[in-house]
């Protein structure tokens, strides 16, 4: 009896290690945002220099078919990480890219599109302090929002999207919502 | 290359800890002299390599060299100068290399002060800390490798978090892990009397000091880290209950419970099997903290950014390192022989209280923090767990803590006379009840809330409880007065620092009471030259100005500040908004007085053509900081006592009550 008593520690943390281990496959920032399933937020944003009259981006320009919203800097690392996907969804065609260039001088941003790529239909400018990436939610660059044709947010992914939040998460869901 | 050296520098360490892990723990095994003595050199040598590491880290940092990814991310070259180097252990991977420093240098202080240990404990001792070390290099250079290039190398770094570009927080870390890995001295050597098979009064000797310093640099880091919230945050707020913060006290609950304990195994050579469970628990919290914190299984506004690789790596080395010192123990320790007895009501059955008390408290915490997890693993929805579960969990099983601290320090060991010891705290007893009933007529019954009372009537009862027992010690008003005074200045440091500690307590406690009962707030929105009146003390708004800083524009608000019609501060908080990364702090302002802070902060501004403004009166604050500065002041006269210092002997200065397996 007095044995099992000095088992306690050990057996107590095997039950916690067990619960970490679940812990850790799934992601406690999963937290379903407000703006699912909502309209896409008022927005008439200019576009960035050089990229030509019409290019920004409107809340209007989200409706009629299924899109992605994309939010960049050119101050943000991860988002280099994260570019030459952007691109290669570009070149499947599948699904048309709008960018927010976030808490950002257009020039910049613009200059940066120049050197990594452009694989957006339409960059609006968000200056900081970021209004419009406030009224999306937005926590942080780069995050990616799925919008339907009826203009309504349907999912939010926070970080770099790679092949695999592709293939597992935003394909299904662009499917889904395109039939 | 200078960032090569760096890497290189580690993969040595790692070579030399896998020695230091193994040959000493194997010599001690065998009695081999030569095996056991390797663990000196290797210590020696691990700290200088960690330290050639942390140093071209430091070197990449401070020339800006943004070729180095982790500088890139984490470092700008219009950052001052504090904050490159601050910078350093700001993010995951530099944190995690000051982490490994720190154990390399504790290892090595092990080897420089611990010349008279015995060899077996000593070689075993530091075997067990180079397994720790073992762990970690593998951890930093498999998932985190501060020394990763980056290829081109940006123009520019992205800049450190703003909220940690300030003074507060660029020691609040180092502070932490001085405490956290401090407690690993005493992990190692649970770990090596269990191999032993052997805890006695030398043993406690050695742990005790040690223990003691983790426990200032954490008592010290834990109140930076929360002075630094009260300041910067904006809130008027200095803990929140956030899984990070109770991260860090978590072990500050079991270390507090272990130096008290570990008292007992000195003095009583009992509570020997908890004292090592203590141990164990104290440096297994703290790696807990760790995983926490950079597994991502937790959210927290703390949280590093996560990877799940990273945490599977941690959990692995949490279950080798805590699960088997657990396992190690459940072995060994009803083996321990079983010391002095003791009878309940006696000055170790206090220290016991009060450790089950810490225990548990610290058992609800790590509760809390946990729950959010538990519920969703168990398909109980997502659930955050904050401040109401922690105050009315936590605060209870504090008050018979308090109690108990006023009583025991007045009880004689093996038997202590309860009746006797109470009816020297009559007057304490009396002195508080009046506070109590003083406390609840001032803020005019219940108009204030119910608990204030009882807050500070607490306080009370610990100061004067303390003060007691200062006073017994030297005799006062039993013996003529000169005498009393030189048996005070006779009084050990030890006890010294107990009696500033507890004190200590007591004031931060009335501090606390204080300002969470009687603040006052008041937002709003302000128009250039409107007066706002908050506890007496009237804002009046003059200005909103632009100021430039080095790498942040800022607005900021000028206030003239009246108490009774007379001028008492001009108050200018600030609005930052940071260039790299764009991000805005508030700066607020805060005008110290005995009696509490008055707190102002500037928002932006609002639709009505004002600006918004929070304006606070917290009362008592700076007894908080002053009670956590006489604990820290406490610890460190008390580490300063000569039986510390010379204290840990060999074997044969042992009283003979310590038995030799």
């Amino acid at each position: 009896m007095r044995r099992l008593l000095y088992l306690a520690p050990v057996a107590l943390f095997g039950v916690l290690a067990l619960f970490f281990l679940k812990g850790l496959t799934m992601n406690p920032r999963d937290i379903p945002s407000v703006l699912i399933n909502r309209p896409v937020p008022e927005m008439n944003l200019a576009p960035l220099p050089g990229r030509g009259e019409d290019t920004g981006l409107a809340t209007a320009d989200l409706k009629g078919r299924v899109s992605l919203v994309n939010i960049y800097g050119s101050w943000c690392i991860a988002c280099v990480q994260e570019h030459p996907f952007l691109v290669k969804i570009k070149q499947m065609g599948i699904v048309p890219i709008h960018g927010i260039d976030w808490r950002d001088d257009p020039a910049e941003g613009a200059k940066w599109l120049k050197k990594h790529g452009d694989p957006y239909d339409r960059v609006g400018v968000d200056p900081a302090p970021g209004r419009t990436a406030i009224d999306f939610g937005v926590t942080g660059a780069p995050e990616t929002f799925v919008v339907d044709k009826a203009g309504i947010i349907r999912y939010k992914h926070i970080g770099p999207v790679n092949q695999d939040v592709w293939d597992n998460t935003l394909l299904p869901i662009i499917k889904e919502l395109s039939k | 290359m200078i960032a090569e050296i760096g890497h290189f520098a580690l993969i040595l360490a790692l070579a030399v800890a896998l020695i230091q892990a193994t040959v000493p723990l194997i010599g001690a095994g065998r009695g081999n002299a030569s095996w056991m003595g390797l663990a000196g050199p290797t210590s020696a040598a691990q700290m200088a390599l960690v330290s050639i590491s942390f140093a071209a880290l430091m070197h990449a940092y401070v020339t800006s060299d943004f070729s180095v990814m982790n500088v890139a991310q984490n470092s700008h070259t219009d950052k001052p100068m504090l904050y490159k180097v601050a910078g350093v252990w700001g993010n995951h991977e530099g944190s995690l290399l000051l982490w490994i420093t720190i154990l390399a240098i504790f290892g090595f202080a092990v080897t420089l002060f611990g010349r008279n240990l015995p060899p077996g404990l000593k070689a075993r001792a530091l075997s067990v800390q180079a397994m720790i070390t073992v762990g970690f290099l593998l951890f930093i250079l498999f998932t985190s490798n501060p020394f990763d290039r980056l290829d081109p190398p940006p123009f520019n770094g992205q800049g450190l978090n703003p909220l940690l570009q300030d003074p507060g927080l660029a020691f609040h870390p180092p502070l932490l892990y001085l405490g956290y890995v401090g407690f690993s001295m005493a992990f190692s050597f649970a770990i090596a009397a269990l191999i032993e098979g052997r805890v006695d009064a030398a043993w406690a000797r050695w742990v005790r000091p040690w223990t003691l310093a983790a426990w200032v640099f954490l008592t010290c880091g834990i109140a930076l880290g929360s002075w630094w919230a009260y300041y910067e945050l904006g809130w008027g707020g200095w803990w929140y209950w956030d899984p990070v913060e109770n991260a860090s006290f978590m072990p500050w609950l079991a270390g507090t419970a272990l130096l008290h304990s570990a008292v007992v195994v000195e003095k009583r050579d009992a509570l020997k099997s908890w004292t090592i469970l203590l141990a164990i628990t104290a440096f297994g919290l703290s790696l807990l903290g760790t995983f926490l914190v950079r597994s991502g299984v937790i959210t927290s506004v703390h949280a590093f950014a996560t990877d799940p690789a990273r945490g599977v790596f941690i959990l692995g080395l949490l279950v080798v390192a805590i699960g088997g010192s657990f396992l190690l123990y459940a072995l060994r320790a009803p083996s321990l022989k079983i010391g002095g007895l003791f009878a309940p009501l006696s000055r170790e059955g206090t220290l016991l209280l009060n450790n089950v008390l810490m225990a548990t408290g610290a058992g609800t915490v790590l509760l809390g923090t946990l729950y959010p997890l538990f519920a969703d693993a168990l398909n109980l929805g997502k659930v955050s767990v904050g401040p109401p579960f922690f105050n009315s969990v936590f605060l209870p099983l504090m008050v018979p803590m308090v109690l108990a601290m006023g009583v025991g320090p007045l009880m004689s060991w093996k038997r202590g006379d309860l009746a006797g010891a109470l009816a020297r705290l009559k007057i304490a007893a009396g002195l508080s009840i009046v506070v109590a009933v003083a406390t609840w007529v001032l803020q005019g019954g219940s108009l204030g809330p119910w608990w204030a009372a009882g807050g500070m009537a607490l306080a009370c009862w610990l100061f004067l409880g303390t003060a007691t027992e200062l006073a017994e010690r030297t005799r006062l008003f039993r013996v003529p007065f000169g005498q009393s005074l030189s048996r005070l200045g006779k009084l050990p440091r030890a006890a010294w620092g107990m009696t500033l500690t507890h004190a200590g307590l007591a004031v931060f406690i009335a501090g606390m009471t204080a300002s969470s009962a009687w603040k006052s707030e008041s937002v709003q929105s302000q128009k250039i030259g409107e007066t706002i009146t908050v506890a007496g003390y009237a804002f009046t708004l003059k200005d909103v100005q632009n100021v430039q800083g080095p790498n942040y524009l800022a607005s900021r608000g000028t206030f003239e500040v009246t108490k009774d019609g007379k001028a008492f501060a001009v108050m200018q908080p600030q609005k930052r908004q940071y260039k790299m990364p764009p991000m805005p702090t508030t700066e607020a302002a805060i005008q110290t007085t005995f009696l509490g802070d008055v707190y102002a902060v500037i928002g932006d501004e609002s639709s009505e053509g004002g600006y918004v403004t929070r304006l606070y009166f917290n009362p008592l604050v700076v007894w908080m900081w002053f009670g956590t500065g006489m604990m820290v002041v406490g610890g460190l006269v008390s580490l300063s006592d000569r039986r510390h210092r010379v204290g840990a002997p060999s074997r044969a200065r042992v009283p003979a009550n310590s038995v030799r397996a």
